[in-house]
């Protein structure tokens, strides 16, 4: 045998050598878990089941930061967390359990109001304070986008109050679906008109035609 | 902010990105016992340092990270193993062609360690010899010729090692 085959056939089993073997999932689970005991947790995200499909739900230490319908990429709205919270984004299922339940009995319609700490840093000024004031408006309960500028502080703004509403990053939890526009008809929603029509019909807010 | 944290990927997909060749360099460097240990330890430090990292060149980063954990775990072995009368015997073999590929990782272990760390990078984690450089903190050039000359050392020890067992 000559030197350059040896050398090519030590290659090999140099590269052979690591493959197979167990995968380090669960390495990588109890990573997230010593991540969070050590306070390196910045962002806990997991993807919850639900009727109106797999939502991302993100949380910081504050609170709940972050709720994702599917027809958000995935990837843009986790880059965006890295970008505006901190690049300490992780996966961690276990993090996220108290936000599953409580979404799990919302759509089981046991729970009517969400007790979930919510940070809310993705919003500032009047959008902040539009979202702030939507968490007063009771399960089955609807307004108007004009109601909502006046209790957001600035009657005129219902423009303002839609795009409030349009750039909630926690829906669901933070009801913006309750915001109609004058004279019944349902108004846009981020998660898609037959969204929001669903959650108003499990709240009892609207009948099924 | 800095360019290089606002360039930074969500930890998350970093992780991802980066976990086979960081197991596999580890694999050859530790062994596959321990591997997994040393794997989560990379993770965790790279998880703390992570806000701070260079964006730019994140293997490298990570590389750096694991490698510093292999040299800490080879450390620690050292300290805790005791002398013994018998070294334990070696696998007989006519050639290293009949060894498998794990063995021939562990008989890397009396390789100078820059050696061993350039193979590992090479052929476990299968970087390319800029990054192997980067991660070495050489050149380009000089992380190929430390894979050639790991090679050729590694195939000299096997083939002596091998006439010696006979």
């Amino acid at each position: 045998m000559n030197a350059s085959t040896s050398t090519d056939a030590l290659e090999r089993q140099l590269r052979e050598g690591v493959r197979g073997g167990d995968d380090p999932a669960t390495a990588i689970a109890a990573l997230a878990n010593r991540a969070a005991a050590d306070g390196l947790l910045d962002v806990a995200y997991a993807t919850v089941d639900t009727p109106v499909g797999s939502v991302l739900a993100a949380t910081t230490r504050r609170g709940l930061v972050r709720v994702a319908y599917p027809r958000e990429s995935m990837d843009e709205v986790l880059t965006e967390l890295a970008r505006e919270v901190s690049p300490r984004v992780l996966e961690s299922p276990s993090e996220l359990d108290p936000v599953r339940r409580e979404l799990e009995e919302y759509f089981e319609q046991r729970r009517r109001e969400f007790d979930l700490a919510i940070d809310w840093r993705l919003s500032q000024g009047f959008r902040r304070r539009a979202l702030e004031s939507l968490t007063g408006i009771p399960y089955g309960g609807t307004i108007t986008y004009k109601e909502l500028a006046g209790r957001a502080g600035s009657p005129r703004a219902h423009r303002a109050a839609g795009s409030a509403c349009g750039s909630n990053p926690i829906p669901i939890v933070v009801p913006c679906h309750r915001v109609v526009r004058v004279g019944g008809e349902l108004g846009g929603y981020g998660g898609g008109p037959e969204v929001k029509e669903f959650l108003l019909e499990l709240e009892g807010a609207i009948r099924k035609e | 902010m800095s360019e290089a944290q606002a360039q930074l990927p969500p930890f998350q997909a970093f992780l991802e990105q980066h976990r086979g060749p960081v197991l596999g360099f580890l694999r050859a460097m530790v062994g596959p016992d321990d591997a997994d240990d040393c794997f989560q330890e990379t993770f965790l430090a790279a998880l703390r340092a992570y806000p701070s990292a260079d964006g730019r060149n994140l293997r490298a980063w990570v590389m750096t990270i694991a490698r510093n954990k292999a040299i800490d775990h080879a450390r620690a072995r050292a300290r805790r193993a005791t002398p013994v009368a018998d070294p334990p015997d070696r696998p007989v073999s006519d050639s290293y062609d009949g060894l498998g590929g794990g063995e021939v990782w562990a008989r890397a272990a009396e390789l100078a360690n820059g050696q061993r760390a350039a193979l590992a990078l090479r052929f476990a984690a299968d970087l390319p010899y800029r990054d192997i450089g980067a991660t070495l903190g050489t050149s380009e050039a000089a992380a190929r010729r430390r894979v050639h000359d790991g090679l050729e050392a590694l195939r000299e020890h096997l083939a002596t090692t091998s006439k010696e067992d006979q």
